[in-house]
């Protein structure tokens, strides 16, 4: 067992619990703290159905993101559905046998490399063009388009470029699910290719990526708009109903 | 026109979004409260030794009571989808004027203090410590905001500034900085009832006066009560209502609809005002004692319904707000929503054909509606969302016969504030106000320009101030500013009841 094989097994594994531990504690802190009054943006949904149809809608086609800016839209749009479809293409990495369905999906993963290339080069164009964008750009902001950039550069030169051996990845990759470690095979590019994905996984929680499971939280875009059919007393406020100003007649 | 110490914006056929001008607003900051008033409505009144602790203390208070602040502080991507959406941004030009800009402000402390990364890489992820200069930052931008919610509909995340300006108001008054104009009319409200510091007596002089006003121009007896107990309806209306021109001739529309619909109805002396800065700072404690004035006056007065007149920001804290604050409402009549707008009551009553309209006495008039963005965005009316939007325009158009909208991206949930919303009514915040209302005002010239309109009928006692303020720095006439139920007042048919 090679040290290399060692690092990338040792990397992923706490890749992986930083990313599921890190998630688990930041949703756990947004499902404990209380929303104490309905603030949905209006006009909301009236009803739990309606509600999770407008955040389908934000999930799915970036709805508000498509009423505020088409450029921004076209190119976050375009990167997202690029990186599902590459991320789906991946899961063949993960599986065995192959479901046909992924078989099938091939094809639109690797030219959904190019318009994640494209999604993120015209992301990155605007925190310099525009002057708003470059303002409120950080350095974190240019260096996690950096860091994807490179996760779906080095992936689309070792399909185009110069190819590894994917078996041995995949044993490798099955061989960490099933805690049977295999050898990873030493390519420049896969080592690249798989750091960079660790880190992404390692910041997860720490970064702004948590705009993901933060949209399912926000309580303008969640709320059901019904105040005035029901109260929503979140526990620290109902204690103020004991105060002598909560006392009444009936 | 009035003479503006600073540039009032020029005013374009087609809205430009300025270049971004670091500093151009740096210099502004409102009139600070007392620190009596300070510790009136429940804050310190000087700031403490320990201010730092305590305002970091405050702010982990508050990310752990809202989950609308704690989301927020993580979600935002810098993406710019709200940079070009705030009227404060687009009349100035100051990027902390952008929403993402003025959230900025408090999310680099909450990096700094709160998050993994902010702890021990600041540089990389912009994160600041906190300082006195910060709290003077804050101080000035969180009340250069509306907390009109036009950013909240365009992020993609539903990041709404009005929750960080509020809790930004929160924490500057935790230690000590609090503002002038909203603490002291909190402390008016408290302790009087209404915003205005009215005593009870000068409000009936008032109305008694209205009364004869009405009866001489009309010939009929129409009534304004106060403090009639058994009436049905409660009418919780901003004090604005009750002598401010054009506010007072939406008043009287109230009660002529009442009038003619036969519904008794009172006014109460303990609970006159429908206003609740509480709001504005982010107080839930003192939103929620301003409320209580209004349950008291229900029950003490036996009615069965509560009606609430035209403002905007009250409406969000009645329609979304009150249940929670202060219900339940179970001693009231089940057959009506509570609370209900005036507009709601007074479009039921179109529709089922009890009011009657001579709408040519509006003709005189070319009409626009100005969305008050509380109403737009933070409420509904009737059972349709988008009700707040319809049926406005839809008693407008039953009474008067000339109407025309401004463009469609300046209305509905998109509208832009007046200008003066959130705690911003202040002469001392004249600049803001005046640069700010500039989008509202552009797309108002347009069809001024372009449908000859002469009437700019809003629902909300601070639009309205508002606009009389800041319409003659744009040369344009105050008269054009007034309420829906002014124009209802116009047209309504009136017969004497017994």
């Amino acid at each position: 067992m090679s040290f290399l094989t060692i690092f990338y097994a040792c990397l992923f594994y706490a890749a992986a619990a930083m990313l599921v531990g890190g998630l688990a504690y930041k949703i756990m802190g947004y499902a404990r703290t209380p929303a104490p009054l309905k603030i949905p943006t209006t006009p909301a949904p009236t009803t739990k159905s309606g509600v999770a149809l407008r955040v389908g809608r934000e999930v799915v086609f970036f709805e508000s993101l498509f009423k505020s800016n088409k450029w921004t839209w076209l190119f976050g749009w375009m990167f997202h559905v690029a990186l599902l479809l590459i991320a789906l293409r991946h899961l063949r990495y993960f599986l065995q046998p192959i479901p046909v369905v992924l078989v099938l999906e091939q094809p639109f993963g690797i030219y959904a490399g190019f318009a994640m290339v494209a999604g993120l080069l015209g992301l990155w164009v605007r925190r310099f063009a525009v002057d708003r964008v470059r303002y409120i750009s950080t350095p974190s902001d240019h260096l996690m388009l950096a860091l994807l950039l490179g996760i779906a550069l080095s992936g689309l030169s070792m399909k185009f470029i110069a190819h590894t051996d994917i078996v041995s990845v995949k044993e490798f990759i099955l061989g960490l699910l099933y805690f049977d470690w295999q050898p990873l095979p030493t390519d420049p590019l896969l080592l690249i290719h798989l750091f960079l994905i660790a880190t992404l996984m390692a910041i997860f929680p720490i970064s702004k990526l948590l705009h993901a499971p933060g949209l399912f939280f926000s309580p303008t875009r969640n709320q059901v708009d019904n105040p005035r059919e029901q109260r929503h007393l979140a526990p620290w406020a109902a204690q103020l109903e004991g105060e002598p100003t909560a006392k009444s007649d009936s | 026109m009035a003479v503006a110490e600073f540039e009032v914006p020029k005013l374009k056929k087609y809205p430009v979004v300025p270049k971004i001008q670091e500093g151009a607003m740096a210099h502004i900051a409102s009139f600070k409260a007392s620190a009596d008033v300070q510790e009136k409505i429940g804050f310190i009144g000087e700031m403490p030794e320990n201010w730092k602790e305590t305002a970091l203390a405050k702010m982990g208070e508050l990310l752990g009571k809202y989950r609308s602040l704690r989301v927020f502080m993580d979600a935002c991507v810098h993406c710019g989808a709200c940079t070009d959406k705030c009227h404060y941004f687009l009349g100035t030009g100051d990027p902390k004027n952008m929403p993402v800009g003025r959230q900025e402000l408090m999310r680099k402390v909450y990096r700094r203090y709160f998050t993994f990364a902010g702890k021990y890489f600041p540089k990389l992820v912009g994160a600041v410590d906190l300082t006195k200069e910060t709290l003077e930052e804050w101080y000035s931008y969180f009340y250069q905001c509306s907390e009109c919610r036009r950013c909240s509909v365009f992020c993609p995340y539903g990041i709404d500034t009005a929750e960080i300006s509020m809790a930004g108001r929160e924490i500057v008054d935790s230690v000590g900085i609090g503002q002038k104009y909203t603490n002291n009319t909190l402390v008016k409200l408290h302790s009087i009832g209404n915003n205005l510091g009215l005593p009870g007596p000068a409000l009936f002089d008032t109305m008694e006066g209205l009364e004869e006003d009405i009866q001489i121009e009309t010939g009929v007896d129409v009534k304004i009560p106060i403090d009639m107990k058994g009436a049905e309806v409660l009418l919780i209306t901003p004090s604005a209502d009750f002598f401010s021109e054009p506010h007072v001739d939406s008043l009287i529309g109230y009660a002529k609809v009442f009038h003619q619909a036969g519904i008794s109805w009172t006014l109460s002396s303990h609970a006159s005002e429908a206003g609740n800065f509480g709001l504005f700072i982010g107080s839930y404690a003192n939103m929620r004692r301003a409320a209580m004035r209004i349950r008291k006056a229900a029950l003490d007065l036996g009615v069965k319904r509560i009606v609430v007149g035209e403002c905007g920001h009250a409406w969000r804290v009645a329609y979304s707000f009150w249940n929670t604050l202060i219900g339940p409402f179970d001693f009231l009549d089940p057959n009506y929503p509570v609370p209900q707008h005036v507009c709601e009551v007074t479009y039921d009553l179109i529709q089922r054909g009890v009011l009657k309209f001579n709408k040519e006495a509006n003709d005189d008039r070319v009409i626009t509606f100005h969305d008050s963005c509380n109403v737009a965005r933070g409420t509904r009316m009737g059972n349709t969302p988008g009700g707040q939007f319809t049926i406005p325009r839809e008693i407008i158009k039953a009474v008067a016969n000339n109407f025309y909208d401004m463009d469609q991206d300046t209305i509905g949930e998109g509208t832009f504030c007046c200008g003066g919303g959130g705690g911003v009514l202040t002469d001392d915040l004249v600049e803001v106000r005046v640069k700010g209302a500039q989008p509202r005002i552009e797309a108002l010239k347009n069809v001024m320009d372009d449908r000859g309109v002469n009437f700019m009928a809003s629902i909300c006692a601070i639009c309205k101030a508002q606009f009389n303020k800041v319409l003659p720095f744009y040369g344009i006439d105050t008269s054009l500013n007034g309420g829906v139920h002014q124009l209802v007042s116009t047209a309504i048919q009136l017969e004497a009841k017994e």
